[in-house]
């Protein structure tokens, strides 16, 4: 689905957020990014769905060498990429029926975007959408009235109502009650195997990201420190992951062995 | 004092103060720019005082009263009070006809900055220099509408199409259309960004982007500022008439110019109740789209 050879990202006059990065992501896969905060998750998910482009390096997506499209031939590769974001960015003020819609912006023409504004098209659609991630109820709701976790709900059912090929998901439960936490994990992994879709989650919590992912890949630096199926991530692994951000900011490393029982959905606190 | 000196070991350091000149510095330009404006725009106060100033303004005052309520004269007003009305929004529409496309030109984050652009731009000099240049085009056509006031482009419409209504019209639109294409620009810039750059990861387009992530967060404060604005249209309006635009303010100026002062009171009493009103309706519905906000 994805392949990535040499891709590096500079903004100016600073250091490489990602640096020399060789990935490959079969379709249908399921991956989890791990990593301490600035380690260039964020910024390589921006690449992998096209907002961002990489300064150096080829990003081929399904074979598709993306970094000269523009315009009507980008956007029909966007729409191929879904993505759920931290913040939701959800439009506050709108009711969640159109949120959920604006998942089919980029197949609607202008027009009939404005219309569905006024008199929403495939109700239906936005309808079985919610069901899915279990919020149905909410359809006409002012978005803004929703909780946190229910609001995340909103923008995968966006995600799905755009039914992409791709889903990625960066730091999905970060600002979601952690008891919370897991269950989004689980629906975007099964909605993604019931729909067959690839799925990249960006995760600060080692311990979601062993229990729920085959794959695992740890990133510090803006370069890949490993990459490997979960059962075979071990203690010195996440301490050579975190061990830079332990000299910064004296935060202990965590071990399997603390956080598997805790359950906790931050274990690293960024501030 | 002792006692309130820092009792940290000496080789705890205190982060070094960082002094500036600048608070002295601009003080000190302050006041000479106030010495020198007062110097120069010959502000006398004491005119006001002197015996024949205050001959002057007492006949003026005096002259006022009684206001004339004759039904002759207020029976003259009607048409003149609903066309200055019918000028305010006729031109406050025109205004926020020509302002919005301008404004969303003028918007930097979404002709050639930020997250909206830089996939798009990348790589591609010819086309940013291209939306580059249509920034700063609307940018300077704005800037030109609204340095030239309404009164001056009254003036020339008068000559354009000649008296009446639609001169004013046309002013209020134009010099308006400036103010609310920068405004609108700013308010839409500061837009929180996510959920458009969201949007345009699902492959929106611009224009459905802007219809989906932008308005939908704006639209409070651009509904809240064109009524603001509409406000301060019902005032110019009055005042046109003066270059033979339409409205209240032609037979202000005709009162003015016979020094029937008597009659001049009365139009300045209708011309306070009508931006009471107006004022009174324009806070209302900002209050209500403000609440709805906050739900």
């Amino acid at each position: 689905m994805y392949q990535l050879d040499r891709v590096s990202k500079q903004f100016d006059g600073r250091i490489a957020a990602v640096d020399d990065l060789d990935l490959k992501v079969r379709r249908g896969e399921k991956l989890a990014l791990i990593g301490p905060s600035g380690a260039g998750k964020t910024t390589l998910f921006r690449m992998l769905n096209l907002t961002i482009p990489p300064t150096s390096g080829v990003l081929l997506f399904d074979g598709l060498d993306v970094s000269r499209l523009s315009g009507r031939r980008l956007r029909e590769v966007r729409r191929r990429i879904g993505t759920v974001y931290q913040q939701h960015n959800l439009v506050p003020r709108l009711p969640v029926i159109h949120n959920v819609l604006s998942g089919r912006l980029g197949g609607w023409s202008l027009w009939q975007a404005l219309r569905s504004l006024i008199r929403p098209k495939e109700v239906e659609l936005a309808y079985e959408a919610l069901s899915q991630v279990g919020i149905p109820e909410k359809l006409y709701d002012r978005t803004e009235t929703l909780s946190g976790g229910q609001q995340q709900r909103v923008a995968i059912a966006r995600t799905l109502v755009q039914n992409p090929e791709v889903i990625l998901a960066d730091e999905p439960v970060s600002s979601v009650d952690p008891a919370l936490a897991a269950g989004i994990v689980r629906l975007l992994i099964d909605l993604s195997e019931a729909h067959r879709k690839t799925l990249i989650m960006n995760l600060h919590s080692v311990d979601l990201a062993l229990a729920h992912f085959p794959r695992v890949i740890g990133l510090k630096d803006g370069k890949i420190s490993f990459d490997l199926p979960a059962a075979e991530v071990t203690d010195e692994h996440l301490a050579a992951l975190y061990a830079a951000s332990q000299a910064e900011t004296g935060e202990e490393v965590p071990s399997l062995a603390e956080l598997r029982p805790v359950r906790s959905c931050q274990p690293r606190p960024t501030s | 004092m002792r006692s309130f000196a820092p009792s940290a070991p000496a080789s705890l350091a205190l982060p070094a103060r960082r002094s500036s000149y600048f608070p002295i510095v601009f003080s000190s330009l302050f006041l000479l720019t106030f010495l020198g404006s007062y110097k120069l725009a010959e502000v006398q106060p004491l005119l006001l005082f002197e015996a024949e100033g205050r001959r002057n303004i007492l006949k003026f005052v005096a002259g006022m009263f009684p206001p004339d309520l004759s039904w002759n004269f207020l029976n003259l007003l009607g048409r003149p009070v609903l066309e200055t009305i019918q000028i305010s929004i006729m031109g406050t529409i025109v205004a926020v006809a020509i302002g919005f496309p301008l404004g969303l030109l003028a918007t930097s984050s979404l002709t050639f900055k930020g997250i909206l652009n830089e996939r798009e731009l990348a790589g591609s000099r010819p086309r940013a220099m291209l939306r580059k240049g249509s920034y700063l085009v609307a940018r300077a056509v704005l800037s030109l509408f609204r340095t030239i006031p309404e009164f001056v482009w009254a003036f020339m419409f008068v000559r354009a199409v000649g008296l009446g209504p639609f001169p004013g019209v046309l002013a209020i639109g134009i010099a308006y259309a400036g103010m609310l294409g920068k405004v609108y620009s700013e308010i839409l810039e500061h837009v929180n960004p996510g959920p458009q750059e969201a949007l345009q990861a699902t492959g929106a387009s611009k224009l459905t982007i802007i219809l989906y992530g932008l308005l939908p967060q704006a639209l409070p404060n651009l509904v809240s500022y064109t009524l603001y604005r509409w406000e301060c249209a019902v005032r110019a309006s009055a005042i046109l008439g003066f270059v033979g635009a339409g409205g209240i303010g032609q037979q202000l100026e005709i009162s003015m110019r016979m020094f029937d002062f008597s009659q001049v009171i009365t139009l300045v009493a209708i011309l306070f109740v009508m931006v009471a009103g107006v004022d009174v309706l324009s806070a209302r519905a900002r209050r209500a789209i403000l609440d709805r906000q906050r739900v």
